[in-house]
């Protein structure tokens, strides 16, 4: 969910575009992480894990832990905690270690 | 071979420590570099919407991301100082050359000074689930809350009542998000105490005492058990309670982020009262590894207050150990140190000085 | 106890709170700082000199209170939105409360809004009296609350949206 309301802060969002997750088409600001998109309509499980399939989330959010890896534009393990949003962008779910094309 | 960059001064980090280093070095004359590996430098100042302690003289009074802008303009606007953004240091080298990662390329910088102010990095804790997404640390929280306007969730369970874990409730609060309780397992409050009163009188309650048993949850956080400890810091049986809450929010702590002073062969002590591992380094912040200064968090878990001035000290003595300065530099290093005691002279600066005192026992290099 | 739940106890407050004779004279700050931390804004936001200066940058602010006229500057600078104005002699059977605040929305002027105690318990709804913004830079609001004499030092919060809980 966005903040429409904040005491202290006025958000300056980029421009709207559209991007797609898993093939569902989705609108984020341009600017913003490909995380904070994903938030901003609630998805918040990004992946597995590759042993114990447990379900993997944002944790640190500066690219720092790695547990926010998907594949971007059909690159595996891009950190989306740090990675910006673009127009048109493919963001998919990460099977296993993913592999370079 | 990447063409090598030459400067005098590098700074490592754009938080409050690496700007104003940058302009106390600068305003003597020396040319500086600051790499900053987010789009943007402040550290940990743009995501803080509070305003803050201390006196005048660190701008008390002010919002952190005020601060931080006022840091950002502030270098920007003198033409001795380079901030490149999105650039993150990757080692140091022996024959003193420092690479560096920013934006798909490899870079090497060959500085004459070096000064690292690369800040904290946040702890964990052990519990059950402690993976499942919804689960932040505070930072994380910070970033989608205050940077691009995104609430975490509905309702949060924080554990840690220091300053982090108190600023961050409040934060939440503002953004509209319902805190269910601050958890603490040590017996009092860590943070400010009108923090924590501004908070409590909104209805959060604070448990101190108290620590997280297990979080629950299919595919992400759906609740959490949290239980009452002992004196012995054993949980109470039949004190767990179970919290319906869809983020846990960790602020537990934070680690000096030394891994470049590690390689950079700085000798390096472990001080609990300063959070971690520290480079040993002289009182005016210069390492075992000559020429390589730290400042900020890296030196020691503190504040921005404090940040700010050891970064200006650190800036002023890497200009005059390049010849600049000679007339204002020991003036300007005296004010700086006077600054610093007086900002650890009470309760909340014991600790720091504590460690420092372990920290400087065998003495670093001299300035 | 304020170390361990966060709520100022009715001692620490009395440490703070003016004579009887004083609230009956109008206006006066309630400091409620009650741990040394580095901090003096307050000493600095205060022109009548009521908010001696601090030696140490970590003693706890001293107030004069006969030479505190209630302007409230002090109010809207200080960090840990510790400090409250209360003007017993608002009239003969209510005070005015004021309360800095920083959240959203912000109360209208005579709308009606739940009153907290320093626990965050409700205890009853209470009209705005005045609305002043703290400006651009500083954005902390003061919300002069009009509260029954016996509360008036026990309101120390509002909320917006009428009450939740019954108690
Ligand atoms: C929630 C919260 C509330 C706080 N409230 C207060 C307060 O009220 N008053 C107060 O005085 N202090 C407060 N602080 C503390 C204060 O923010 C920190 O002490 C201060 O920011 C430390 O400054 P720093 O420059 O050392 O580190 P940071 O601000 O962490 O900055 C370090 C910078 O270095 C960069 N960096 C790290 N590694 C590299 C690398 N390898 N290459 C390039 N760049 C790198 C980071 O991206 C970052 O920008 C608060 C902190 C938090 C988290
Ligand atoms: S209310 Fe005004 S006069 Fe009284 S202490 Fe505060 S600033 Fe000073
Ligand atoms: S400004 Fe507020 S928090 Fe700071 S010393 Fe004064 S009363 Fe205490
Ligand atoms: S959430 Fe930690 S790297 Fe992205």
């Amino acid at each position: 969910m966005r903040i429409t309301e904040h005491p202290i802060l006025d958000f300056k969002r980029g421009e709207e575009v559209t991007f797609f997750y898993d093939g569902q088409e989705l609108k984020g600001f341009e600017g913003e992480t490909i995380a904070a998109a994903l938030h901003a309509v609630g998805v918040r499980v990004l992946g597995h894990s590759q042993t114990m399939h447990r379900p993997r989330g944002l944790f640190c959010a500066i690219g720092n832990c790695s547990s926010c890896l998907m594949v971007v534009n059909g690159e595996p393990n891009v950190r989306i905690c740090v990675e910006k949003l673009k127009s048109g962008m493919r963001v998919e779910t990460q099977q296993g270690k993913g592999c370079l094309k | 071979m990447p063409k090598v960059k030459e400067i005098e001064i590098l700074i490592i980090g754009g938080g409050p420590a690496g700007l104003s280093a940058a302009s106390a070095a600068a305003d003597l004359g020396a040319s500086v570099l600051v790499l900053e590996r987010d789009d943007k430098p402040g550290g940990q100042l743009v995501k803080q919407t509070h305003k803050f302690f201390g006196s005048k003289k660190q701008y008390a009074g002010d919002r952190g991301y005020q601060i931080g802008n006022f840091l950002i303009e502030q270098c920007e606007k003198n033409p001795k100082v380079e901030v490149w953004n999105e650039t993150t240091a990757l080692g140091i080298y022996e024959d003193g050359v420092v690479t560096a990662e920013g934006q798909g390329k490899h870079l090497k910088i060959n500085p004459e000074k070096i000064i690292v102010a690369t800040g904290a990095s946040e702890k964990m804790i052990a519990f059950p689930n402690n993976d499942l997404p919804g689960i932040y640390g505070a930072g994380a929280v910070q970033t989608l809350m205050n940077v691009y306007g995104i609430v975490p969730g509905q309702r949060v369970l924080m554990i840690g009542a220091g300053n982090i874990g108190l600023i961050v409730s409040y934060q939440l609060l503002q953004a509209g998000v319902e805190v269910a309780g601050i958890i603490e397992a040590a017996p009092t409050i860590g943070g400010y105490l009108v923090h924590a009163s501004k908070i409590r009188r909104a209805g959060v309650p604070i448990l101190t005492s108290h620590t997280i048993i297990e979080a629950y949850g299919q595919e992400s956080v759906e609740g959490a058990v949290i239980g009452k400890l002992d004196e012995q810091w054993q949980l109470i049986p039949g004190t767990e309670q179970d919290l319906k809450v869809d983020v846990i929010c960790l602020a537990v702590g934070l680690s000096p982020l030394t891994e470049l002073c590690f390689q950079a062969d700085c000798q390096m002590k472990y001080v609990p009262e300063l959070s971690g591992h520290v480079p040993l380094r002289n009182k005016y912040l210069e390492t075992t590894r000559l020429g390589l200064y730290v400042a900020g968090d890296v030196s020691g878990v503190e504040e921005a207050s404090s940040a700010m001035v050891e970064g200006r000290l650190a800036g002023i003595c890497a200009a005059y150990s390049l010849g600049y300065g000679n007339d204002v530099a020991p003036k300007l290093q005296a004010e700086a140190l006077a600054e610093l005691s007086e900002l650890r002279a009470g309760p909340a600066g014991q600790k720091t000085l504590k460690g420092i005192i372990k920290l400087m026992d065998k003495g670093g290099a001299a300035c | 106890m304020l170390n361990k739940t966060g709520i100022p106890t009715a001692e620490d407050v009395k440490t703070v709170s003016p004579s009887e004779e004083r609230f009956n004279k109008g206006p006066v700050a309630i400091i409620e700082c009650f741990q040394e931390i580095p901090c003096n804004p307050c000493t600095e936001a205060c022109k009548q000199g009521a908010i001696q200066p601090m030696e140490d940058i970590n003693n706890l602010p001293k107030l004069d209170f006969n030479q505190c006229n209630g302007c409230g500057v002090c109010l809207s600078r200080c960090p840990g939105l510790a400090i409250f104005i209360v003007d017993a002699t608002y009239s003969a059977t209510e005070a005015i409360v004021r309360i800095p605040f920083e959240y959203a929305p912000v109360p209208q002027v005579g709308e009606k809004v739940v009153g907290l105690n320093r626990a965050g318990e409700e205890l009853g709804t209470f009209n705005v009296h005045k609305v002043q913004s703290g400006g651009q830079k500083n954005k902390t609001y003061t919300i002069w609350l009009v509260v029954p004499k016996d509360l008036a030092m026990d309101v120390r919060g509002i909320r917006l949206g009428g009450i939740r809980h019954a108690n």
